[in-house]
This record gives C-alpha cells, sequence and structure tokens, in this order.
C-alpha cells in the first residue's frame, strides 16, 4: 500500500522577508553568490547575505589575514569588498537570475555612509532587505565602534530605518559586556530583526618568532569554537526582545541549526562551514527537513523558542 | 568538484616528505598542471580547515575492481609541517579523504619552439612534475631544483625519467653546486640566449629573484604561489597577494586561490 508522505513545513517570515527554509548564507563567507554556484542549488536555502558592502571599493587589510584554531578560524580580512555601485552593476545581475532573496550586507566607515548606503539600494527591487553590519571587528574606523556603543548603534540604525523602506536587519557583536542592551537600542531605533553573533575577538600569537600570527594583530573568531557562545546570546536575546532573530555562530550541520532555532531563532546562517564544504547550506536545508520529518514536527516553526527547562 | 577518496599509497619519499596518491573520479583528468586540491584531514572540527595541495601527478591504472576496467588517481607530495600535514602522513592505503580539486588557474604551456625551465625550491618541485610532463611531449626542458640539503630536494630521478635534463643545487652542496638554484639558472640563460619560458614554484625569496632575472633578461615567467587559505574558491579573501598595480590608494589585492596559484611574474608586486 502506498503511504502519503507529508513534508514538513520550513518556511519562515524575517522581517516581512519570506524564506523557503530558514538557512541563510553569513556575510563574507559566501562571495557574492556566483563563486558557489558549482557546487551546489543556489535555490534550495532561505537567503543569501552579500560580503559586507561599503560606499566605496575597500582594500581590506595586509596578510596574513586568517589563521586555524582549535575547532575554528581567526580572519582579519577587513572588509575588502568591490564596493556598492561594483556590486550593483557586476554582481547583482547574477544574483537576479536566482529565484532566492538577497540580502545585502551594509557597512559605513561614519554614520552617514550608513544612511547614503541604504538610499542607494532603496529603489533595487532585487535586494530583498539589509544588513546592517555595526559589529565587524577588524576594521579601525565604524564598524565595532557602532557595535559596542548603544546610542551610536541606534542612532546608525534610525539613519539607517529613514533612509529606506526596505527590511532591516542589524548583526550584533558579541564583543559587549552585555548583548541584551545592544539588542534593545537596536529593536527601539527600528530594526526588525537581529542577527548574532558576529565573530569573536581573539587573537594568535606564533611562538616562534614572538610575533602575532595576523597582521592585524588581532581578529574574528568563527567556526563550531564559538558555537556555545553564539546560543547562549541567542537565548538572552530572545528573552530581551519581541523581533526575530537570526542565529549564527558555528553552525555545521543541521542539529546545530535547529539548536539555534529552540534557543530562539527563528533562522540560522551558515559561515565558516560553507569554507570547508561549500554546498554545506544546501546539506543543512536538508538535514533539517529530514530531522522535522523523522521526529513527526509538521512546522519548523514549532520549534523556534522550544527550549524545554 | 567535492569528491571522497580512498588513500591508495602514502610514501615517505624523504625525511619529513610524503608522495601520496588518491581515487578520483575521471573528470579529475580535465585537470592542467598547476591546479590544485583541497583536502579535508578528518571530519573532526580539529584540524577545521581543508589543506591546499598541487597536484603532483594523475592519471589512470588498470584494475579488475570497477565496471570500465580502470580507476583515476591524483597524487600530491607535501611537507610534514603542522598539525595537518602531520595527519595525513598517518595515514594508510584504505583511509578515506574528503577532496576538492581541481582548483585554481593552472600554467600556460606556452608555444613549442621555446625551450622550458621549471626552477623548483623544495616541496615546490610538486606542481612542476605535472607540466613537465605535459611539456616534454613537443619540446625540451629544464629543471632546477634546489633545497637546504640533499633530503628537500624530491623526484629528481621522476623528472629525469621523463627526459628532463636536471641542474641541482643545495644550501649545504650536499647534492649538486652549493649555492643558491637560482644561480646555477642564471648562469645557463647567460649561456643561450634561445628563447625560453620560465616556469617556478618555491619559497617566496626564490620567486623573487626568479621574477628580477625573468624581467631583467626579458623572459616570460609564471611563478606558482602557495598561502593560507580557507576556502580555495575565492570566498573568504584570507590568501590575497599583491598586484602589481597595488598602492595605497589604488588597491589590487589578487586571490591565490581563484586568480592563481599560477600567476606572470609581471602580474604581481614583488616589493615586500
Amino acid at each position: 500500500m502506498e503511504q502519503k508522505i507529508s513534508r514538513p513545513n520550513l518556511a519562515v517570515e524575517i522581517a516581512g522577508i519570506r524564506l523557503r527554509n530558514p538557512v541563510m548564507t553569513a556575510s563574507g563567507t559566501f562571495g557574492y553568490g556566483r563563486e558557489f554556484a558549482d557546487y551546489m542549488d543556489l535555490e534550495s536555502i532561505g537567503a543569501m547575505i552579500t560580503k559586507g558592502l561599503s560606499l566605496k571599493p575597500k582594500a581590506g587589510n595586509p596578510t596574513p589575514r586568517i589563521v586555524e584554531t582549535p575547532g575554528g578560524m581567526l580572519n582579519a580580512i577587513g572588509l575588502q569588498n568591490v564596493g556598492i555601485e561594483a556590486f550593483i552593476s557586476s554582481k547583482l545581475p547574477f544574483l537576479r537570475t536566482i529565484n532566492t532573496p538577497v540580502i545585502v550586507n551594509l557597512y559605513g566607515n561614519t554614520l552617514e555612509e550608513y544612511g547614503e548606503l541604504a538610499a542607494r539600494i532603496d529603489g533595487i527591487a532585487e535586494i530583498a532587505g539589509i544588513e546592517v553590519n555595526i559589529s565587524c571587528p577588524n576594521v579601525k574606523q565604524g564598524g565595532i565602534v557602532f557595535g559596542t556603543d548603544p546610542v551610536a548603534a541606534a542612532q546608525v540604525v534610525a539613519l539607517v530605518r529613514k533612509a529606506t523602506s526596505k527590511p532591516l536587519i542589524v548583526k550584533l557583536s558579541p564583543n559587549v559586556t552585555d548583548i541584551c542592551v545592544m539588542a534593545r537600542a537596536c529593536v527601539d531605533a527600528g530594526a526588525e530583526a537581529l542577527s548574532l553573533i558576529n565573530t569573536l575577538t581573539g587573537m594568535a600569537i606564533d611562538l616562534s618568532s614572538r610575533r602575532p600570527v595576523l597582521a592585524n594583530v588581532t581578529g574574528g573568531l568563527s567556526g563550531p569554537a564559538i558555537k556555545p557562545v553564539a546560543l547562549r546570546m541567542v537565548w538572552q536575546v530572545a528573552k530581551a526582545v519581541k523581533v526575530p532573530l537570526i542565529g549564527i555562530g558555528g553552525v555545521m550541520n543541521a542539529k546545530d541549526a535547529l539548536e539555534f532555532m529552540l534557543a530562539g531563532a527563528t533562522a540560522i546562517q551558515v559561515g565558516t562551514a560553507n569554507f570547508l564544504t561549500p554546498s554545506a547550506s544546501q546539506d543543512i536545508a536538508r538535514g533539517m527537513e529530514r530531522w522535522l520529518y523523522d521526529n513527526g514536527v509538521k512546522d519548523v516553526r514549532e520549534i523556534i523558542g522550544a527550549l524545554r527547562s | 568538484m567535492q569528491f571522497k577518496s580512498q588513500v591508495l599509497s602514502n610514501i615517505e619519499v624523504s625525511p619529513g616528505y610524503f608522495r601520496m596518491r588518491m581515487t578520483a573520479p575521471t573528470s579529475v583528468l580535465e585537470a592542467t598542471p598547476g591546479q590544485f586540491v583541497m583536502v579535508r584531514v578528518s571530519c573532526a572540527i580539529d584540524p577545521l580547515l581543508r589543506r591546499p595541495f598541487g597536484i603532483y601527478d594523475m592519471g589512470r591504472f588498470f584494475t579488475p575492481y570497477t565496471d570500465c576496467g580502470h580507476q583515476t588517481f591524483l597524487e600530491i607530495l607535501y611537507k610534514v609541517v603542522g598539525q595537518g600535514t602531520g595527519m595525513l602522513a598517518d595515514l594508510h592505503q584504505g583511509d578515506h579523504l574528503d577532496i576538492i580539486a581541481p582548483l585554481g588557474k593552472g600554467f600556460d604551456l606556452g608555444v613549442e619552439e621555446e625551450e622550458k625551465i621549471l626552477i623548483g625550491g623544495g616541496v615546490g618541485l610538486a606542481p612542476l612534475y605535472l607540466l613537465a610532463r605535459e611539456l616534454v611531449k613537443s619540446q625540451k626542458v629544464r629543471l632546477f631544483a634546489g633545497g637546504r640539503t640533499k633530503e628537500d630536494l624530491l623526484c629528481i630521478t621522476e623528472f629525469e625519467r621523463l627526459g628532463v635534463e636536471t641542474y641541482v643545487a643545495t644550501d649545504d652542496g650536499t647534492l649538486g653546486d652549493r649555492g643558491l638554484v637560482t644561480q646555477v639558472m642564471m648562469k645557463h640563460l647567460a649561456a643561450h640566449s634561445s628563447p625560453k619560458r620560465l616556469y617556478a614554484c618555491g619559497p617566496l625569496p626564490m620567486l623573487r629573484a626568479v621574477a628580477g632575472i625573468a624581467e631583467e633578461m626579458q623572459v616570460p615567467c609564471q611563478v606558482s604561489l602557495e598561502a593560507f587559505m580557507a576556502c580555495g574558491m575565492g570566498a573568504c579573501l584570507g590568501c590575497v597577494v599583491k598586484g602589481v598595480n597595488h598602492s595605497a590608494e589604488t588597491p589590487d589585492y589578487r586571490c591565490v586561490c581563484k586568480d592563481g596559484p599560477v600567476f606572470d611574474s609581471t602580474d604581481l608586486s614583488w616589493s615586500n
């Protein structure tokens, strides 16, 4: 006898953006999308987030820029990117052909630049939303300054909110004393969703040369090593604000992704795992569906914040 | 392409240097000399990242165990330098690996009328073997191999077996001339004025010297670089080098993984 299999629902909504499943690719780990087209189906994931874009092209930091650490890696790329204009003219045309929401990650050196960037993309229909980067630990100006001061963060968010009607996500830094203070400041200023966490500032030392390994001395730690910290922060922020959260930090497989959802995330981002396995985000989306099916869960939304205490 | 592979052999060819043969899908044979592979040494999270290796050799051998009667293989030649290569050295026949290959941009084979000069330092000889195998089909190939000591000179016999004329130099004089291989190469270039093309892979000071000689003598030269990288496909931007137009105002960074690992020496900035 043939049995009808009903597939679980994986669709979720973040800041008005409908995602076919909760898996997004983290900024700076997925290039501009095209790099991964040979390895996976770009229409199998919920959304793509671009490399952080600035008003002008940015060279990034000197090398060495990356170093492996136990269960993770440190990076100090320094937001090397083609700039917003080159993105629109040379990267967006390809992304247009892919039926998956594109969210642009925006980064400004000054308060005003955030506003200019948001205004520039406001009229572009193919851009589904904005993720405001106030948390890069590897650039001297802006970035982390806005990400560690709740007043400055609120100013950035309010300015971007005024400059565009696009769905507005803010990416938070974990390098603060109380992430809930930052979360509340951003939500009060108009953030419709929060993504967390960006990398944890760290460093590596080469004993034989007695020098720092990275040219930038410090870098951002990512990968499985930071997952426990990220889970804890998502869990805390979920209790502090009402907006949907996107969990980031060491998601390597479907199990990790579902743990973030239990802690209170509506969606997750895959970052470092993209470097190891270019099809990681697609594999994770499939794995989530399978887990839901195997465990008799009909809708992934039942998992969000469903942590038992 | 990402694929699962099985180790066929893993032999220590010189103290601290290993040559590993592994299974690969047939489409890997479309790789060009100079391209590389990213190897995941273990499925655990430490070490987390893949390791890049130039393709040393590839081909097919007879086996009764596949439908088509043959099996495609890849070979890498590597030096044990840390945790990842240390674990790789411990693998045995039948162990499994996860590989992405082929990656990057390989060597331009040039035209047949030119004499081809290969310059390799230590483990930098690895990608030059596959290149030599292609080049010897239609032209004269000379190899200049250098190392600190004779144990750093790998697989010279394999090159000779291809019909490559080899010249050797070591820092301590334990094999070939004592001194820098670039000086031996320069002597040869000065003595023969026929059209030539240079191919170099090895430590940065050696590549810098070769690029300088190539510029001085107006000889086309390609170099294959090594760099720390996380992804191997142009996404992490961790492996960049300075291009020839680089300045603080006009940044010109190139990805070793995607724009290289093989570059025309004139496309790069060789200042420190």
